[in-house]
């Protein structure tokens, strides 16, 4: 076996934070292909702070590998995230999985790659570019001629050669090659086995067979390369205590789980990436915890439409009829929705639709992340419509505001939105574990038969409480004060067909004063850092996490005090306003080009404007703190 | 339930067995133009609900955008009414249907509204059944922006400009049969004793039930040319049959003589009578209806009566999704949000 005991043991003495204690005797020229002489060389190692790359194609099922990865060091108390970078494809091309585990608790995506594992040769020379100088490289031995660098640590591994020994059936064994790498990647980062076998066992729980076979070629791999391999410590994981137990979840999960306990009733959807997982996993969870205990029928109803405009359709039909709808998107389909959800806005009809945020139409890009939808959402469709908008920063809020989405449509009586985005809708997070609803489900203003009787008054459209709220009766209500007729324009307070310009004119001003009401109502900003008054950041949605660790950043660096105030719901209020008006300049950070959310404050506040500036990422990656922290280094520096 | 006496159902002259007048299932006075088709229809559903005493509070009224969508306003005024947007009814029926499992539903759509761009969503509707009575007010003709026209509109049909239309038409009720629906019908809006039966049927149809109701439009498809004028109508008009139908509480009356006359039983005991004119027809030959239609087309005749119908039930979107009896609207939060243990499982699974 001594052929396959390939070792590269590259060294660049230039790489500082790499540092052999003797590097002559561990330097090994990149085309010589024996072993490494004497015995490893000790580098000081990272400890819980590594960025791991995995390079694979995509249908060669690395996910539930990956996963086990993730989970490994997950268990072990480390906090972690995985992020799926996967083309619009279901065979063939390049897709790569991102795991980061941080000690600090940093687990946006990180640039720099510590370890990359490559296993595609579509993408292996991009791959092995990208890996850091003195980081770790697992490489497939079928690509080792696309080794050209020797400032890393190249681990060659017959991956073709072990998987024979690990499977017999052939055409499974695509499959657990991934879990061969599994064990060698669980040996260089000292993994602890008895983890990583809980995790395949976690992974494979309802298919005992698959977990035997998966576990036995993740312990190959691992033994392999305990044998063969000079694990340099470069970076390890070591276990770390939690205080609180955490779970790992993806947001699309989240938000199913929250309108699953919102009391959804009607859903309905037509599939499209990133959004499918919202409602696949939402159609699992009604399936196994909505069904009468008596009679076993449902409670739910969920249809798949024949386009994303019938779905709107469907929703906006039994939102009328007193149902709690819900559909999910992105983009392309909002652009479907959209007149129905103008409807929705002047008709004044609750329901709620889950735009996953992706890049723009057609084909190239549907599967990276961004926030593009932001001014979209907000006033889609025609006439004045504006919308409500729930923007979750983290799986837990994504959860929450799914339920709060449907109470507020009911509240308000007219479309929200919950914009969630790829990144943190399709990809793995770490999260405290979500807590039961505190609040009843809020059912809004709706007259009942009996409230009818008290009341003796039903004008649809009349704004009884001062709110802008109208009261509403649902179809089926037996009272002969309780029909109305539904149309998008044209009303009078009672719901009469009119064309005179004042009642129109009064219906537009109550409409603004019911938006109004909301911006004391929708999830509130929080300042997530205070800040000296000087620079502060405005930003929302999945950049939290790279915002947050920037402004360590900023501060470990360059002693900077950067505030940060992360908006959570459209419209804003107040204090926004003061946060901007008491800061010397604020930066608004955000994934999209055109300065979405920025544009958006600058018309509520014109007097701000000068105040306020972009941070823009929109190349469809996620992003990361130091884009952020570079930017602000860049604008603050001393003139 | 014992067969009640034709003397005890009889109602009175002035209110039906609910004790209500005519006059309470109509709507706000019609703003269609002066001896418009679908007033026509208007007032044979208003009919129709009288009859068969229909509850107002229990039927939602839906429509999309057109003169005919308009006229849900102009009956049921007890009754909710969603004047919806252009095409898209047939799904916003869809939601209602599902959200509360108790209502009627009445679709009153247009030729450009369900055959130009409803088109894929009225053949889905009918693919997932959902109960509604959806008529099509057929002129051939968008009225609302004067004259343009629809999708029916007939191979050779002149419009007022003198444009004539190169395409062949549309017919819904071909493609309703193909998509599976159970009750097909065809009718003219002059023609008032056949449409109130086909109606009265319609409503008590336990799933889709279309009605595609040639009504001319006085205004922009009336004029020497239009094949969906009433002169073109009425000259190439043929009943496949008489109808009569029998709400489930009264008696097929001795007018529907056996040997001449087939009856079709619906799922509530109500029953609609054939009374065969000069054919052998039978409204559940799927391909004979089809062929029919086909036929009729290349003869330009113009077919009228039930023309497929599907005995026996079959389930509606709401049985195939097996809903509780409960409308889904108003189930009270303990049936809709699971309890604590089940989240913290589910956590518990997570971590």
């Amino acid at each position: 076996m001594l052929d396959i005991k390939r070792i590269y043991w590259i060294y660049q003495s230039i790489f500082v934070t790499f540092k052999s204690p003797n590097p002559s005797k561990s330097f090994m020229p990149q085309t010589t292909l024996t072993q490494p002489s004497g015995t490893a060389v000790q580098a000081p190692s990272r400890v819980n702070d590594i960025v791991i790359q995995i390079a694979t194609s995509n249908g060669s099922g690395s996910q539930s590998a990956n996963a086990i990865l993730l989970r490994s060091i997950f268990q072990m108390g480390v906090p972690v995230s995985g992020k799926n970078i996967f083309p619009s494809n279901i065979q063939g091309l390049p897709t790569w999985y991102t795991i980061r585990a941080n000690k600090d608790g940093w687990t946006a995506r990180r640039k720099e790659i510590d370890l990359l594992v490559a296993m595609n040769i579509e993408s292996v020379q991009d791959d092995i570019r990208e890996l850091r100088p003195g980081g770790m490289l697992v490489l497939n031995s079928e690509l080792k001629s696309f080794l050209n660098r020797n400032d890393i640590q190249a681990h060659i591994v017959p991956f073709n050669e072990l998987v024979v020994q690990a499977c017999p059936e052939v055409k499974l064994r695509k499959l657990v090659t991934n879990m061969i790498y599994v064990g060698v990647v669980g040996y260089l980062l000292s993994l602890e086995l008895e983890e990583m076998t809980q995790a395949i066992e976690k992974q494979f729980k309802s298919k005992p067979k698959a977990a035997e076979l998966n576990r036995s070629a993740a312990t190959l791999g691992y033994n392999w390369a305990s044998e063969h391999l000079v694990n340099t410590r470069t970076c390890t994981i070591e276990r770390m205590e939690r205080k609180q137990e955490k779970i790992l979840i993806d947001g699309n999960m989240a938000a199913a789980l929250g309108y699953l306990y919102g009391g959804v009733t009607v859903v309905g959807w037509y599939p499209i990436t990133p959004s499918s997982s919202v409602c696949e996993n939402l159609i699992d969870l009604l399936g196994k915890y909505r069904h009468d205990p008596q009679t076993g029928k449902a409670t739910y109803a969920v249809v798949q439409g024949e386009d994303e405009i019938a779905s709107m359709g469907f929703v906006t039909g039994a939102g009328w009829a007193g149902a709690r709808s819900m559909t999910a998107t992105s983009g392309p389909g909002i652009s479907l929705m959209a007149e129905i959800a103008g409807l929705s806005y002047f008709a004044e009809i609750p329901v709620v639709i889950t735009d996953v945020q992706r890049m723009g139409p057609s084909t190239g890009l549907p599967t990276r992340t961004c926030q593009g939808d932001i001014m979209k959402a907000y006033f889609l469709s025609h006439g004045d419509c504006k919308h409500i908008l729930l923007i979750p920063g983290s799986v837990e809020e994504a959860y929450e505001f799914a339920i709060e989405a449907l109470n507020l449509a009911e509240r308000f009586q007219t479309l929200v939105f919950l914009m969630s985005d790829l990144d943190l809708g399709m990809n793995n997070w770490m999260a405290d574990p979500f807590k039961f609803p505190s609040k009843p489900l809020d059912r809004g203003k709706v007259l009942t038969e009996k409230d009818l009787e008290r009341v003796k008054f039903f004008e649809r459209y009349r704004d009884v409480d001062g709110d802008g709220i109208p009261y509403r009766t649902l179809p089926g209500t037996k009272h002969p004060l309780a029909a109305y007729f539904t149309r998008g324009t044209g009303h009078t307070p009672a719901a009469t067909y009119s064309e005179k310009p004042e009642n129109w004119q009064d219906n537009m001003d109550r409409l603004t004063r019911k938006f109004n009401t909301a911006r004391q109502l929708v999830p509130q900003p929080i300042i997530e850092k205070a800040s000296d008054g000087d620079v502060g950041i405005l930003a929302y949605g999945s950049s939290d996490m790279a915002v947050k660790e920037s402004l360590a950043q900023l501060e470990a660096e360059a002693g900077l005090k950067v505030g940060y105030m992360r908006i959570r719901a459209l419209p804003v209020n107040g204090e926004v306003r003061n946060y901007i008006a008491s800061h010397r300049v604020t930066y608004v950070v955000e994934q999209n080009r055109d300065a979405q959310m920025a544009s958006i404050l600058r018309m509520e506040y014109p007097d701000l404007a000068p105040k306020i500036s972009s941070i823009l990422h929109y190349d469809g990656m996620p992003l990361d703190a130091r884009t952020v922290t570079q930017a602000i280094l860049q604008s603050e520096k001393p003139k | 339930m014992t067969e009640p006496s034709a003397q005890a159902v009889a109602p009175k002259a002035s209110t039906n067995h609910l004790g209500q007048p005519l006059a309470a299932y109509r709507g706000v006075t019609s703003t269609l133009c002066s001896g418009c088709g679908h007033d026509a229809i208007t007032n044979q559903i208003i009919k129709a609900c009288y009859e068969l005493d229909v509850e107002s509070h229990r039927v939602a009224k839906l429509s999309g955008i057109g003169c005919s969508s308009k006229t849900t306003a102009y009956f049921l005024g007890q009754s909710h009414g969603f004047n919806s947007v252009h095409g898209r009814m047939a799904a916003v029926a869809t939601g209602v249907h599902l959200a509360n499992r108790t209502l009627l539903n009445i679709g009153v759509s247009g030729d450009g509204d369900t055959a130009s761009i409803g088109l894929g969503q009225f053949l889905h509707m009918i693919r997932r059944n959902v109960r509604i009575c959806y008529l099509i007010e057929n002129n051939g003709v968008y009225g609302l922006t004067k004259g343009q026209f629809s999708a029916t509109a007939d191979k050779g049909s002149v419009q007022k400009k003198g444009t004539e239309n190169e395409m062949m038409p549309i017919d819904c009720c071909a493609l309703a049969i193909e998509m599976g629906c159970r009750f097909v019908a065809r009718s003219f809006s002059g023609d008032m004793k056949q449409l109130l039966t086909l109606i009265k049927a319609g409503l008590n149809h336990p799933g889709t039930a279309m009605i595609d109701v040639v009504s001319p439009c006085v205004t922009f498809n009336n004029h020497e040319g239009s094949t969906k004028s009433y002169k073109f109508a009425k000259e190439h008009e043929e009943q496949l049959h008489d109808i009569g139908f029998v709400p489930p509480h009264e008696q097929i009356t001795a007018e529907y003589a056996e040997g001449t006359t087939k009856t079709i039983e619906l799922p509530d005991g109500a029953k609609i009578v054939l009374k065969k004119l000069h054919r052998d027809y039978d409204p559940a030959d799927r391909n004979n209806a089809l062929k029919l239609l086909a036929d009729a087309r290349d003869q330009r005749l113009f077919l009228t009566g039930l023309i497929y119908h599907q005995d026996g039930t079959y389930p509606d979107l709401v049985e195939q999704k097996n809903l509780v009896e409960e409308p889904l609207a108003t189930l009270s939060e303990s049936k809709v949000r699971p309890p604590r243990e089940v989240l913290q499982k589910i956590m518990e699974s997570l971590k």
